[in-house]
């Protein structure tokens, strides 16, 4: 098993009354992509803050990389490239001008200019950072996460408020980074971004990790079942379907039944069952869940009210 | 190691000169407001010598147009801009790299150093071409006594700058310290004029002895006969620099 980056054990914070993590428990492993998925509120972001260094737990076990977060602060932030949530730089300073400030803050000479191509900012190098968009400011600060070229990167919110386009920017960026070798950890609270980019995924909700393990692995656990979109012609009778072994719920909408299967397994038997009575099939479309099917099962609740 | 904090307090105080003139407003109070009043008290009262004097109201005076700008570089721009970096999280962002609080106040006090630097060379050249401005003291003992004021104004704009939450809280406590200052110190209004009680209130206003420090080196006066300006700038500036270093908060 590969080295561990950041180890977290019991975690706990609070702020007044509130409590921002409850003993939460995380371990990232050197070399991957490891998301926090959780809706706002969740403790996503206390929890990057404490293992970057940027806000002292009340208690818990906590090492990134090797460091006590807390005390060692300063070092940390030289080893960890951290891109926040809320965050501004001033007014008037052009895009270029805040590399070369973060770069030299960092001790990098030359500034290495190139991140701004990276993250589709090239063009932009004399513009204030008033100028740019809400999605060119993010992009901005990827860039600034990664000035130092730092083994462990932290992105909280990647891509919230993004359009697609820049969406699907940061995330070659962070394809690319992960194949340099470097350690991704990023929060999100898109279902579909946790499922594309990241090796292993946390579910955080109310301060606790409530799962943890590949989306694929996630998925079969909490939601091993498939949909099954198929061509059954007019008089069908979805009761026919119904009696088939594996078919949890079958009704039909024109043409098409539409079937919920209780695992992906069970596809080929029901048409082959159907055919074998006689039925003439039509189109065929399968549907997988989603993380997000998972998180609404775990959770027990809708994930969209939580949004906000 | 030593050089590399060095080199961060350089780079990042060229960054907020460079920022600090893109910002009209504050250029205008600070550079350009001192110089509109020795332009219109000059104009009022010029620069004829007093009577058995060798020097005239102009050189009189100079010292308080200079201690307007430390004032107003020292307690305004400096709280407000760090207030406003708190506020919007620009601070944080700082603090997400290996710059330390006390190299980060290091580099505002830089560039607050420079822009304070400015205003006085405008002042003087503006001094020497419309009013014949003479300077009878030591240069070097001038420009001590420039940087022990310069440094106290810093160093007390460093106690709500490193805690004031927002702009407008920044805002709020610099006011509450400048007006008193520019008005009893003798910055904008001549000290003769004040009530007793006044004055006397007056000697607890660090400006009231940069004022008059940078008066008497002006008109052919001596450090050593300060001793009492030099220790209250002295210590102003290492109370706040102390303070900030204890309790400057990124967040």
């Amino acid at each position: 098993m590969s080295e561990t980056v950041i180890l977290a054990g019991n975690l706990r914070k609070r702020y007044g009354d509130i409590v921002a993590l409850d003993g939460l428990d995380l371990d990232v492993r050197r070399g991957e992509v490891f998301g926090i998925v959780g809706p706002n509120g969740a403790g996503k972001t206390t929890t990057i803050d404490c293992i970057a260094g940027m806000r002292r737990r009340d208690s818990g076990e906590l090492r990134t990389l090797g460091l006590d977060p807390s005390r060692d602060s300063r070092e940390l932030h030289r080893r960890v490239g951290l891109q926040q949530q809320e965050s501004e730089l001033p007014e008037r300073m052009r895009v270029g001008e805040s590399i070369q400030l973060f770069s030299s803050l960092f001790g990098i000479d030359p500034p290495r200019m190139e991140l701004l191509d990276r993250v589709g900012l090239g063009d932009k190098v004399n513009s204030f950072f008033a100028g740019l968009s809400g999605g060119q400011k993010r992009r901005l600060f990827v860039a600034l996460s990664m000035v130092q070229d730092p083994e462990l990167i932290m992105l909280d919110e990647l891509t919230s408020g993004l359009d697609p386009r820049g969406r699907r920017d940061l995330w070659n960026l962070v394809e690319e980074v992960h194949g340099s070798g470097r350690t991704v950890l990023l929060s999100t609270h898109y279902m579909d971004e946790a499922q594309r980019l990241c090796d292993r995924v946390a579910i955080i909700h109310r301060g606790k990790v409530v799962a943890v393990d590949t989306p694929e692995a996630l998925i079969r656990e909490h939601c091993p079942g498939m949909r099954l979109r198929l061509g059954c012609g007019r008089d069908f009778d979805p009761v026919d379907a119904l009696r088939l072994e594996g078919v949890l719920g079958a009704e039909m909408l024109d043409e098409t039944c539409i079937m919920d299967l209780v695992d992906a397994g069970t596809v080929v038997p029901v048409i082959k069952a159907l055919s074998d009575a006689g039925v003439s099939l039509g189109d065929l479309h399968t549907e997988r869940p989603t993380l997000e099917d998972v998180f609404m099962v775990i959770t027990g609740r809708e994930y969209g009210d939580a949004d906000e | 190691m030593r050089t590399s904090s060095l080199h961060r307090i350089l780079r990042l105080g060229i960054m907020e000169f460079r920022l600090y003139l893109r910002e009209p407003s504050a250029f205008f109070f600070t550079l350009i407001f001192p110089l509109l009043l020795m332009l219109l008290f000059g104009s009022i009262w010029g620069n004829q010598p007093f009577p058995e004097q060798s020097f005239g109201y102009i050189d009189y005076s100079t010292a308080a147009f200079i201690g307007i700008v430390m004032l107003t570089a020292g307690i305004m721009s400096l709280p407000i801009s760090i207030a406003s970096y708190r506020e919007k999280g620009i601070l944080r962002r700082f603090m997400a790299t290996p710059l330390s609080p006390v190299s980060f106040l290091m580099a505002e006090m830089g560039a607050i150093l420079v822009i304070t630097t400015m205003g006085v060379v405008l002042l003087i050249l503006t001094g020497m071409i419309m009013f014949d401005m003479h300077f009878l003291g030591n240069p070097l003992e001038a420009f001590i006594a420039f940087l022990l004021g310069c440094g106290a104004m810093a160093g007390l704009g460093f106690i709500p700058a490193s805690l004031a939450p927002s702009a407008r809280s920044g805002n709020v406590i610099a006011n509450i310290l400048y007006f008193p200052m520019l008005f009893l110190s003798g910055a904008a209004l001549p000290q003769d004029m004040l009530p007793g009680a006044l004055r006397t209130a007056s000697q607890a206003f660090p400006l009231t002895h940069a004022i008059r420090l940078l008066r008497g080196i002006w008109l052919g006066g001596h450090l050593a006969e300060h001793p009492v300006e030099i220790a209250v700038l002295a210590g102003t500036l290492f109370a706040g620099a102390f303070f900030a270093a204890r309790m400057f908060r990124w967040d």
